[in-house]
This record gives C-alpha cells, sequence and structure tokens, in this order.
C-alpha cells in the first residue's frame, strides 16, 4: 500500500461525474476550476496564470522566503527544451512534476509560452511530439 | 465488579507493578504481551543515559521536530541551541486568531478579522488516538484536549452533479449503502450462488450478520420500515404527545448511490488514520507549538535564516542571517547538528553531506496544499442543520467543509474550515489566486452546500502552503519509490549531521512523524557521541 497521507481521499479522484453547474449559475462571473486530476486549462497564458504563477509568480520573478522559487523571466536555463520538459515531467526538488497532470500538448503550450515571455525569447517552439518523447523517458517516480 | 472488570484491574496493577520495576521500557514490553500498545512504536518517554560531556547541538528549526530534539538533548545535558525563520515557534503547528498578520510570498498580506476566541488551523488540525507520542508530550505540558468530530453522521456528502447538486446526510448514504449491499448479498446467498464459498453453518450465520449489519427486514430486503429508520433515522422524527409516532423515511436506492459517487467519501471515516477517537487542542493546534517552546525558554533564535550549513572534522557551522537586523550575516557552531527544516527549504541549502544523502534531500516534492477559515455571523450549521462538528465531503473544489469541533451548542459566531485542498490542479489554481479571490470563490463553493453562506459570511483567511515562506509547500509528498530509493540514506547520520522531520518518517505530514523522527535522530546521535 502507498504510505501517502489520506487526508483529501474523498472525491478527488471523480472524473465519470458530470460537468459543474458553476459556470451558469455562479452570480459573479468566476474562472472554471479543474474538475479532476488533470488541469482544465488550455493554451499557454491561462495554464501558466493557474498553474506556474502559483510558485513562480504571476511576473515569473519568483519569490524569497525560507528558500525561494526560482525567476522564470531571464533564465538561461530554459533555452534548453529537454531541460524544460524534464523539469516539468521529473519535478525538481521541492517541486511536484506537474507534467502528470497535463497532456502532452498543455505541457507543450505552457513551455513555449514562457520560453517567449517575461523577456524569453527562445528559439525553436516545443511540440507535443517532443512532449510525449519527453515523458517517456522519465524514470516512475 | 464484574468479571471483565476484576481482568482488567488485574491486568493494569501488574503493568504498574512492572513499570516500577524496569520502568518505562519494561512496562511496555508488558503491554505489548498483553496485547495493548501494539499500533504505535513510540515507547514512552526517552532516556538518554551516559554523560554527553558539555557537547553543544545546534539544531534548526523550531517545529515539532526540532523543538522535540532540543527538549530531549537539552534533558541529557547537551547545550543546545536553536536557529527558526518565524518569529514564533511552532513551524506548521500554527494557529491563526484574530488580529494576527500573515505576508505570503509574493507579498499578500492578510489580517485576521475573527472574534476573540475564534480560530482557524492552517497546518495540522487532528490527532489520532494511535499518535501516542504527540498524546504523551501533551500530557506531560499540560495542552488540554478535547475531541475532534471526524464522522458526524449528519454531515453531508455532496456531488454537484447528483441528487440535483443537493447535499445527502452521510447518516443516509452509509445506511443506505450498506442496507443495499447487505439485500444484495443476502439475496445471493439464499439463491444458493455463495454455497461454494459459505459452508450451511455459516451460512446462516452470515444471513443473520447481515439482517443485523444491514438493517434488512424479516424478508431480507433493505427498505423503509422500522428496520431501516433504527440506522439512517426518520422522515419525522419521534416525539412526545399527540402525534409523535415517527415517520419512516424512503431510502436512497443503491443505485442512485453508485451512480452518484458519494460513497468515495465514506473513506474518510474508516481510515485508520481518522477513525475515532480523534483529538484537538482547546483553542488551537498551536497551543502544542507554544508548550514546546516553554521547555526550552531563551533557547530558540527568531528569525534566523539558515542560508550554509558546513561540517567539519570537529563540529558544524552554520551560516544564517538575522532578519530582525536586515539579514546581517551570522554564524553558530556547535559540535552536532539536528537539521530539522523542511526538505522543500534544506534541498536549495549549501550542505556537505553524502552524495547518497544529498540526492536523498532532493528527491522530495512538496505537496500543495490550501486551506480556508471562513468566520460567520452565526453558527448556522449547528442552529439550522443541527451539524456539531464532523467534516462534510464535496467533488467541488473545496473537497470538504468542516464544522468546529468545540464550543458546541453556545450560538453566535463560528469559523469553518471552508475548503482544503491536498495536491491536484486545484491546490494550484487556489494557490494562483489572491488570498481575497479564493476566500470569494471558498464562499461561493460552499453556498452551494449551505445556502446561508452569502448572507451570514462575515471575513475570511486562506493559506496556500506552496506561498507559505517557511516551507515553500506543505509536506514531503514522497512516492513509493523515492522512499525506496532515498528513505535510508535520508536517515542517516551523516558525520556530524542528523536530520528529523515528518519528510524522515513513515507518518508524513502528521505531527507524529516529526517527533518520532526527532526522538529517533538523537537516540542515535546520543549513542555516538557518548561512544565517542
Amino acid at each position: 500500500m502507498k504510505r501517502v497521507p489520506r487526508f483529501v481521499a474523498a472525491f478527488v479522484a471523480a472524473t465519470a461525474i458530470g460537468q459543474s453547474v458553476l459556470a451558469d449559475d455562479a452570480p459573479v462571473k468566476s474562472a472554471p476550476m479543474s474538475r479532476g486530476r488533470q488541469f482544465d486549462e488550455h493554451g499557454g497564458a491561462d495554464l501558466f496564470a493557474n498553474v506556474c504563477a502559483a510558485c513562480h509568480q504571476p511576473d515569473a520573478k519568483g519569490a524569497v522566503g525560507a528558500a525561494a522559487y526560482p525567476p522564470l523571466a531571464g533564465d538561461k536555463k530554459l533555452a534548453s527544451a529537454d531541460f524544460m520538459l524534464d523539469v516539468l515531467f521529473r519535478g525538481l526538488r521541492g517541486m511536484p512534476p506537474l507534467g502528470s497532470m497535463m497532456s502532452d500538448e498543455q505541457v507543450a503550450d505552457v513551455a513555449n509560452y514562457v520560453r517567449t515571455h517575461f523577456g524569453n525569447s527562445y528559439p525553436g517552439a516545443i511540440s507535443a511530439a517532443q512532449a510525449s518523447a519527453a515523458r517517456r523517458r522519465t524514470p516512475t517516480p | 465488579m464484574t468479571d471483565k472488570t476484576a481482568l482488567a484491574m488485574s491486568r493494569r496493577r501488574l503493568i504498574q507493578t512492572v513499570g516500577a520495576a524496569l520502568g518505562g521500557a519494561g512496562a511496555y514490553q508488558v503491554m505489548t504481551r498483553l496485547g495493548f500498545a501494539s499500533e504505535s512504536p513510540y515507547r514512552g518517554p526517552i532516556r538518554l543515559d551516559g554523560d554527553p560531556k558539555g557537547a553543544s547541538v545546534v539544531i534548526l528549526g523550531a517545529g515539532l521536530a526540532g523543538m522535540t530534539a532540543a527538549i530531549e538533548l537539552e534533558r541529557a545535558g547537551y547545550r543546545v541551541s536553536v536557529l527558526e525563520y518565524n518569529d514564533r515557534p511552532g513551524g506548521r503547528n500554527w494557529t491563526i486568531r484574530g488580529g494576527d498578520v500573515f505576508t505570503e510570498l509574493g507579498g499578500a498580506t492578510q489580517t485576521c478579522a475573527f472574534e476573540p476566541g475564534l480560530y482557524f488551523n492552517p497546518g495540522p488540525w487532528r490527532i489520532p488516538y494511535h499518535h501516542y507520542a504527540i498524546l504523551d508530550y501533551c500530557r506531560r505540558f499540560g495542552v488540554a484536549l478535547e475531541p475532534f468530530v471526524q464522522l458526524n453522521h449528519n454531515a453531508y456528502l455532496h456531488s454537484s452533479s447528483a441528487f440535483g447538486g443537493k447535499p445527502q446526510r452521510i447518516r443516509d448514504v452509509r445506511a443506505d449503502f450498506i442496507g443495499g449491499v447487505a439485500e444484495l448479498l443476502a439475496k445471493a446467498t439464499r439463491k444458493g450462488a455463495l454455497d461454494e464459498e459459505v459452508s450451511t453453518e455459516d451460512r446462516e450465520v452470515l444471513l443473520e450478520a447481515l439482517r443485523s449489519l444491514g438493517a434488512l427486514d424479516k424478508d431480507f430486503r433493505y427498505r423503509i420500515g422500522e428496520d431501516s429508520a433504527a440506522y439512517r433515522g426518520y422522515a419525522k422524527g419521534p416525539g412526545g404527545g399527540l402525534g409523535a409516532e415517527p415517520v419512516d423515511g424512503e431510502p436512497i436506492g443503491l443505485n442512485d448511490i453508485l451512480t452518484s459517487r458519494l460513497w468515495r467519501g465514506l473513506e474518510n471515516f474508516d481510515y485508520y488514520d481518522f477513525q475515532t477517537t480523534m483529538m484537538q487542542p482547546v483553542g488551537g493546534m498551536g497551543r502544542i507549538g507554544e508548550a514546546f517552546a516553554r521547555q526550552i525558554p531563551d533557547r530558540i533564535r527568531y528569525r534566523a535564516k539558515v542560508v550554509a550549513i558546513r561540517q567539519d572534522e570537529t563540529g558544524v557551522s552554520v551560516a544564517f542571517e538575522d532578519l530582525a537586523s536586515g539579514g546581517t550575516a551570522q554564524e553558530s557552531r556547535a559540535d552536532w547538528c539536528v537539521c530539522a527544516l523542511p526538505l522543500s527549504i534544506l534541498s536549495q541549502v549549501p550542505i556537505n553531506v553524502s552524495s547518497p544523502m544529498k540526492a536523498a534531500i532532493d528527491a522530495v516534492p512538496y505537496a500543495t496544499v490550501v486551506k480556508f477559515g471562513l468566520q460567520f455571523s452565526r453558527r448556522f450549521w449547528e442552529e439550522d442543520e443541527h451539524i456539531f462538528g464532523g467534516i462534510s465531503y464535496t467533488d467541488l473544489p473545496i473537497h470538504e467543509i468542516s464544522y468546529p469541533s468545540g464550543d458546541l451548542n453556545t450560538g453566535g459566531k463560528g469559523v469553518l474550515l471552508g475548503g482544503y485542498t491536498w495536491d491536484g490542479p486545484n491546490s494550484y489554481e487556489f494557490t494562483a489566486m489572491s488570498p481575497a479571490e479564493r476566500v470569494r470563490r471558498a464562499v461561493e463553493f460552499g453556498a452551494q452546500i449551505h445556502p446561508q453562506y452569502p448572507k451570514e459570511f462575515e471575513n475570511g483567511v486562506a493559506v496556500a502552503w506552496r506561498r507559505v515562506p517557511f516551507t515553500l509547500g506543505c509536506a514531503g509528498d514522497w512516492s513509493d519509490e523515492a522512499r525506496k530509493a532515498h528513505y535510508n540514506d535520508l536517515c542517516q547520520i551523516d558525520g556530524r549531521i542528523v536530520l528529523a522531520g515528518e519528510h524522515a518518517s513513515y507518518i508524513p505530514a502528521w505531527q507524529e512523524g516529526a517527533i518520532l523522527s526527532a526522538l529517533d535522530a538523537v537516540q542515535r546521535l546520543h549513542k555516538r557521541v557518548v561512544a565517542s
């Protein structure tokens, strides 16, 4: 048995149940939230704003506390598509492997978005096929 | 006195006698043989015999692991000092009360506006009965506990797409699911479908058990009537005087429960970690951290940010920034170091340990968790819905709503745990929002379960653990594979350094894991010191 804390076991695995009625009924316009174990956002900007920005901040400049979230803005390491894809699929130190909650297209979209925004302009768009290859070369966690 | 009581008395006296003769460990062995105390490796207060000869230890982090190490080592004769990033003890053991100010990474500041006496535990919030170590420390340090209600039959299970989005009482779902399954099983048994598995003798016993525990009627049916009502309650409860006769309720069909997936919520009441009795400190979980800190007055240096850990042949030097004086570079040196920093922090601090230990430090992602504390103008869950403590589970992004276990039935304002996400997309999505937006969304979602929300909501706080400056995450999120590859390397004494914390335990994210890890670390360290 996997020894993980069972804090929020209840419905998080639910995918079979239907779509939320929220979007129509909500009195204030609220951005939709994902319904299952996979991110529902599409497009690099949307994925960045709802996933990456949680730690790396909306301006991609990172944040510093007892340790730091590195800035993605101006990060020379992101010039390497393989590096970026491997971080997304394997995680890095405290960072979880977020690519496991995204499709190949989503991973490529968000990687390309970061590589071409926040002052970054790295050549060579990453394809979903590249993301798929990176996913396949990821060792089981 | 019944025979049972007499037996229990004599067993207890025997344990006391043996305990007095042999000390704690002797008592534990006797208890184990008699069938008690088998759930936890905790063997009572540790004893560090032998003279450390004035050895010094620098301890990093004044959470429960670090303070446990400091308390036990000081008691054994060590000179201890503790470096802590925050300006308070406890670490993730933390309670937010009215007037508290909290600034998260990114700079957003929340000032809690709760009424005096109301609080919210953004970190640990409940203690299982089998977490013997933390319970023992609470007893020794005078931390008052009260029951924490995990299972409340009258709380809800909710799916936004089942039963028209109407929350269902846990009592009904539980009784009707068990009853429905019992009826099916009884039918199969009586048809002889299980004859190969069940002996003729057992067959009758099985049917009797199914009828009893599944609330089946004389025909082995689970249906409206006094048998099912005895478990699921009534459409109209029994009263006094005229017209007092109860009216039974119609059970939910098994098919409806199965397709609704509401049964998924029931596991939260059966897991070993969540079984009754659970407990909480009166007045907030932070009372435990405060009590620990009182044991080591003047030993904790607050607002010290560790930036490098370097060991050599004679000791350990810890470089830190004194945040109280604008980050002045300082150094603390000791013979030994117990490092109780979360791995999310430690993995970024230069440290000269073996490469397997460094690989272990770098191998553990941290959980992404968000919790919400919401104050309401009245305790409508008690007054309107008769929910006294407990937890409702939902498929909405807030995942659950927990009702306060303290001050039941006292009226006035109250604070709910308005949501608790653990990993998964919603945790990141909530974290990426501003605190005010998180709270607004939690109120919006919660209103689908409790329509009183919009009218009664007053103020709230939302703690997204990834943006908590002292941890950058909630807890070590070990995979089985990573644990197999790295756990033992993480727990070694490396030269003069040993790690402690929930991440160095098999009870991740629980305070018990932090304490047991620290106790194990200091016992091994002490053995090495005395031998050297």
